[in-house]
């Protein structure tokens, strides 16, 4: 049997982290935000400054960490805070260009569930909850989605609302731009000016009806719809030098 | 030296200093979680404890195990790049005996509760929840108008642990505490709390702090006792002293998801055990081997001599 020449999470890795040639200031999430935001900085944004939320700014990781919290984020970073100085000054003040999220369940307007599944109070499921992502969520400039896709995680409606998109559609002035792209294991979702989210690219080995099984809502296709391109040897090497046990990937 | 030394043993410190419901925050963001103070609490049955973290870390699941604590107040319950934290998710999830009561934040909420507690303020004000249910989860988070035009925020309740319990790569006999690396929110805690707990890689002179000024987060004046117990943080870390033991916390999925073994697993590395010293014995030479970081040193910095 001849083995895939990638898997769905290496091509949702790839994808998330093309999302950010071009940007200037991330602040990287737990799990996948983080290989990809690793893999942009050595591909497509080498000059992307990683911004995590343990307080450390302009982040030069050696190794790729298992948590938001490892040695190897501090050691030869531009510069390390306390947290309350990284969320009020850097996040509140507005000087993240992108958040990167992950999600659990998401609707169509791009809110997301980080924290239940079920009721609040006898959960069937108790996730992590928030973290830092409401204020991510509401104050950076835009936000990436990186996430598994099925019926149960593209829902009508999500059980929790932990972190804003766009609402019923619009956003509060004030905030930042909310969720512009949304990457799955399938495609790549952007948002039109009325905040839903639609298909913009199938991944290789895709098509619009898998994605239309794993989404609980009637999915908008864009007119142009285009295949996403699939990961290159060089992408390919780097996140399995990134991340050689596959803890992230497999 | 200001206050005399204040060096003593977890034991006692934990005796003396930790008290059934008290609120305990044993802080420290992923770096520097005294794990040694939260044996050392299971050890000694402390009851009713209100738990404080922005993230509960194995570190509190292994108390919520040990049956120490009534509640929890936090803003990310999990195993950071594992996934769950599951003997807190069956005290949790569905229909239960003991249910473990939940106050929960965000990362930013939490930090700035803890702010608002070190600062004596009766709230602190900050730009998140909008739109999220949180607040309609926890009634403590609520909506204010700003005092000078139509602005509006979200404000939190101050957060003052009864004992907070602080690691550090080194600190003198008096307290004076210095951190490098991650700082998480450790000095607000502390500063926020009634009690402080001060627990070091290294005991050093009070002429090797003063030669540093700026790298000290926790000044003795706030500090009720000095613990020196290295590598009390593992599986957490101390920045240039042992690295994370991410293997640890990969382990600690399947030791958590079945209760029996999670029993068995405080029997032989808490309970049965005198001190974190013969935890340092039995997790053996060869994994702090593996765990000992290279070298990376800054330079040294001027500070001037004047007069």
């Amino acid at each position: 049997m001849s083995r895939p020449a990638y898997t769905p999470t290496e091509m949702m890795i790839v994808a998330a982290a093309r999302q950010l040639a071009g940007e200037r200031v991330c602040f990287v999430g737990v799990g996948p935000p983080n290989i990809a935001c690793n893999l942009a900085k050595r591909t497509v944004a080498p000059d992307l400054e990683l911004v995590y939320e343990a307080g450390v700014f302009g982040s030069a990781p050696a190794r790729l960490p298992l948590s938001i919290g490892d040695p190897t984020l501090v050691t030869g970073s531009t510069l390390v805070t306390n947290q309350f100085e990284l969320f009020a000054y850097y996040l509140q003040a507005g000087l993240i260009d992108v958040g990167f999220l992950g999600a659990s369940q998401i609707d169509r307007f791009g809110n997301i569930n980080t924290t239940v599944i079920g009721d609040y109070a006898a959960p069937k499921v108790r996730l992590p909850g928030s973290g830092g992502a409401c204020e991510i969520a509401i104050n950076a400039k835009k936000v990436f989605v990186i996430m598994p896709q099925s019926k149960r995680s593209f829902v009508e409606r999500i059980d929790f609302t932990t972190s804003p998109g766009h609402l019923t559609g619009k956003r509060p002035a004030g905030w930042g731009a909310g969720p512009s792209v949304v990457v799955t294991g399938l495609g790549v979702y952007e948002f039109d000016e009325s905040g839903e989210m639609f298909l913009a690219t199938t991944h290789p080995g895709v098509s619009v009806e898998d994605v239309s099984a794993n989404t609980s809502w009637k999915m908008r296709v864009a007119d142009d719809l285009a295949e996403t391109p699939p990961p290159t040897d060089e992408e390919l090497r780097l996140i399995r030098e990134l991340d050689p046990e596959g803890a992230y990937t497999r | 030296m200001a206050g005399g030394s204040k060096v003593t043993t977890m034991r006692e410190a934990v005796a003396e200093l930790v008290r059934d419901g008290d609120t305990v925050a044993i802080e420290g963001f992923t770096h520097l979680i005294c794990f040694a103070a939260g044996h050392e609490i299971i050890r000694q049955r402390k009851q009713d404890l209100t738990l404080c973290r922005l993230t509960p870390d194995v570190i509190y699941d292994q108390m919520v195990a040990g049956g120490v604590a009534g509640k929890l107040v936090f803003s990310w319950l999990g195993n950071p790049g594992v996934g769950s934290l599951h003997a807190i998710r069956r005290r949790v999830e569905g229909a239960q005996d003991q249910p473990l009561a939940l106050e929960e934040y965000s990362h930013f909420g939490m930090v700035c509760r803890y702010l608002a507690g070190a600062a004596r303020l009766p709230f602190f004000p900050l730009r998140s929840y909008a739109g999220s249910d949180l607040p309609k989860a926890n009634p403590r988070i609520v909506p204010v108008d700003s005092p000078y035009g139509d602005d509006a925020v979200y404000a939190v309740p101050p957060l003052n642990p009864d004992v907070a319990i602080v690691h550090a790569q080194r600190a003198d006999a008096s307290g004076d505490a210095q951190i490098w690396g991650l700082l998480g929110c450790q000095k607000e805690a502390a500063f926020a709390a009634d009690r402080v707990i001060v627990v070091v890689e290294e005991l050093v002179d009070e002429a090797t702090i003063r030669r540093d000024p700026n790298r000290t987060v926790i000044p003795g004046l706030i500090v009720d006792a000095v613990v020196v117990e290295p590598r009390a943080c593992h599986p957490s870390y101390a920045q240039g002293y042992y690295d994370r033991d991410n293997r640890f916390y990969l382990e600690w999925d399947a030791i958590a998801r079945d209760p029996e073994t999670l029993e068995r697993w405080l029997k032989e590395w808490v309970y049965g055990l005198d001190s974190h010293a013969e935890y340092v014995e039995k997790l053996g030479a060869e994994r702090w081997a593996a765990l000992a970081p290279g070298e990376a040193w800054s330079d040294p910095v001027n500070y001037g001599r004047y007069g």
